[in-house]
């Protein structure tokens, strides 16, 4: 009991999870980040804040969202209960507001005025511009080129909902780069900004406080699993770019150990071809935006591009959270081709009448491989992050010159 | 003693500031990097201060940002960085330091790369993404070996952190002049003189004023209220405009001591 109760404990004091994790930013954002993480601390327990908090996710998200029993596609699969955890329904349409409510509630405790994000399908962008609209406060999302032009409705909510959306052109032009020109934004007005990271990375407190906000989605679902079928599933299943949706829906059963957890990551073109975005599966560890974590990188340490046809799961970093959990063999972490999510982006709206995000359509992909194999007493949750209007006309594109 | 605290016990009998030059080592090659350091070096910069290119160097502006990149493109590496060092040290005496991310070190292998770097001549490190915090092992086996582990304070830095950050430094402390990136600005921020002289307080190891030095003028005033000045995109910018080696080295030659003359005067 002693060693599960630990992990439901960290990170520990310095924000470290076993050795990822940590504080690796430049001098200028290191007050920030420990009044960030004060503050933080502070309002996790003040009752005013997570009722303010409560209401926004009830009355202005939608929360609850539902636990869906896929009936069809249970049945067309043959094998294992598939059950959706609905964050598609999520005003916005992605688990991303969670994350972006609970920040601006922060950001207004600290008085500040403005706040950043990075993008890369956008999804994290219109939260957090929808949360700044909300709050009055200003907004600036650094979004790279390459994803401007495949996320282009995102790009027009942001700029409906009143952000300045600033193209990132250095380097790959994805989230990478994206998020590096967000960290390099914040460094030059850490004094009057905050900067809501969209995912689990980045400097603790970072990882922890993303964490937490997204926790409800594992909250919620284990409720809701009980009610309908008196016992906890037998795997939950999401998919990791940074990996947010996936700890939220992971945390609330990590000291469970008889339900298995598994994270997809992007395999791309095919991991043989090294454009791919599965840095657990073929990553090491290095040290990128601020974290410990897994990386793919060279053997001299520079970064390497990540490939999906995803914009969300184009990167090479991840959560370190997610890397703890890898390496002492709580989770596991398996992979899905540009191809594979296509085919799970047809399935479930065919099957269904639920278009996914190409983001969930990795993990839908996954599951289609593995309930299957499964006894049909036995229950998979997975985690349906966001809906894929975002993605239809890129898909439209693409079945089109395929055909 | 080492050859930095050497270097600013000279200084100080001389009456006269630091000046430290940045570039980033292989931009635009290796080979170059060697003849511009000693250009460098003869028109009087105290201290050399090589970058290591790195793929994304969140501190950085677009100016060095470039350097990396044309840098990486010529195909420089740690190990080549490392070794260009140990063949300078045949001729020059003056302290190198290595600025780098931490990724590249850490996937060096942190103890191979202070043997490595300690044994070919490197007198110091500045990593800005490894804070105390986070330098623990690596501050020890660098002290072990003789190499000056060179922290940053910023204009945001508390009067705690001050403390704590100015007790883990050695060689000299790293002040950033300004709450931002690396590039050159018009003005040096308000309060420059007041929080290095916060800092004076806290240590006896000197203080050095770095980002955004663009040139003589801002060089003089920020030497005249710390230890010297580290002055690096107005260098790199030099190297980008100037592809023909004989006139870059003559515009450099020109500009260092141009800086090296200011801060030298009577203050």
């Amino acid at each position: 009991m002693d060693d599960k109760t630990k992990d439901m404990n960290l990170p520990d004091v310095r924000g470290h999870f076993g050795q990822f994790g940590g504080k690796y930013v430049i001098e200028t954002l290191m007050p920030a980040l420990e009044e960030l993480e004060k503050l933080y601390n502070e309002a996790r327990v003040d009752p005013k804040f997570q009722s303010d908090l409560k209401y926004y996710l009830k009355e202005y998200v939608g929360r609850p969202t539902p636990l869906y029993y896929a009936e069809r596609l249970t049945k067309h699969l043959g094998g294992a209960k598939i059950y959706l955890k609905r964050e598609d329904l999520n005003h916005t349409g992605a688990h991303k507001i969670n994350n972006t409510i609970g920040s601006a509630l922060l950001t207004l405790r600290m008085g500040k005025k403005r706040v950043i994000a990075e993008t890369g399908a956008g999804q994290h962008g219109v939260a957090t511009a929808t949360a700044a609209a909300l709050f009055g406060l200003k907004c600036d999302v650094f979004m790279g080129e390459e994803d401007i032009k495949r996320q282009s409705l995102n790009v027009f909510r942001m700029k409906l909902l009143g952000a300045r959306v600033i193209p990132v052109s250095a380097g790959t032009r994805t989230l990478k780069d994206a998020t590096s020109e967000a960290i390099r934004e914040w460094i030059t007005t850490v004094e009057t900004t905050h900067y809501i990271i969209g995912s689990v990375v980045g400097p603790h407190p970072y990882p922890m406080i993303v964490r937490d906000f997204q926790r409800i989605i594992g909250d919620e679902a284990s409720e809701q699993i009980m009610e309908v079928e008196k016992r906890m599933p037998d795997v939950c299943v999401a998919c990791v770019g940074g990996g947010s949706n996936a700890m939220g829906l992971f945390f609330p059963f990590v000291e469970n150990k008889s339900v298995k957890l598994v994270g997809i990551e992007a395999a791309g073109l095919g991991i043989e071809t090294g454009k791919h975005g599965a840095t657990l599966s073929h990553g090491s560890t290095g040290v990128l935006h601020g974290m410990m974590s897994y990386l793919l990188h060279d053997d001299d340490g520079q970064v390497q591009e990540a490939h999906s046809i995803s914009a969300g799961l184009d990167y090479p970093g991840v959560g370190c959270e997610h890397s703890y959990l890898k390496t002492s063999g709580r989770a596991q972490y398996e992979n899905i081709t540009d191809e594979e999510a296509l085919e799970g982006f047809k399935l479930l709206s065919s099957f269904e009448g639920i278009i996914p995000a190409l983001e969930s359509s990795h993990a839908i992909a996954h599951v289609a491989k593995m309930a299957p194999k499964m006894k049909k007493d036995e229950i998979i949750m997975v985690c349906l992050s966001g809906r894929g209007d975002k993605d239809v006309n890129q898909v439209a594109d693409r079945m089109e010159a395929d055909s | 003693m080492s050859r930095i605290t050497n270097c600013f016990a000279t200084l100080k009998a001389e009456n006269t500031k630091a000046l430290v030059a940045f570039i980033t080592a292989g931009d635009p090659d290796l080979e170059s990097t060697k003849s511009i350091l000693d250009i460098i070096d003869d028109s009087g910069a105290d201290i050399i201060e090589l970058g290591v290119p790195f793929s994304d160097p969140l501190a950085d502006g677009p100016v060095i940002q470039a350097s990396a990149l044309r840098s990486l493109k010529s195909g420089t590496t740690l190990k080549k960085i490392i070794a260009l060092v140990k063949e300078i040290r045949q001729s020059r005496e003056l302290p190198i330091v290595l600025m780098t991310s931490f990724n590249p070190v850490f996937v060096y292998g942190e103890k191979q790369f202070i043997k490595d770097a300690a044994s070919a001549g490197v007198d110091g490190v500045i990593i800005p993404d490894l804070p105390p915090e986070e330098a623990g092992e690596f501050s020890a086996s660098a002290e072990e070996k003789g190499i000056d582990m060179i922290h940053l304070l910023a204009p945001t830095s508390p009067d705690e952190r001050v403390r704590m950050v100015a007790e883990h430094s050695r060689g000299f402390i790293y002040y950033i002049s300004l709450t931002g990136t690396t590039g050159v600005r018009s003005e040096l921020s308000e309060g420059l003189g007041d929080k290095v002289e916060s800092i004076k307080q806290a240590t006896n190891i000197p203080v050095l004023v770095g980002f955004g030095i663009s040139g003589p003028d801002q060089a003089r005033s920020a030497a005249a209220v710390s230890d010297g000045v580290i002055v690096g995109s107005a260098i790199v910018k030099l190297i980008e405009q100037n592809p023909d080696p004989a006139q870059r080295d003559s515009k450099l030659a020109e500009f260092v001591s141009s800086v090296k003359q200011a801060i030298s005067g009577p203050n």
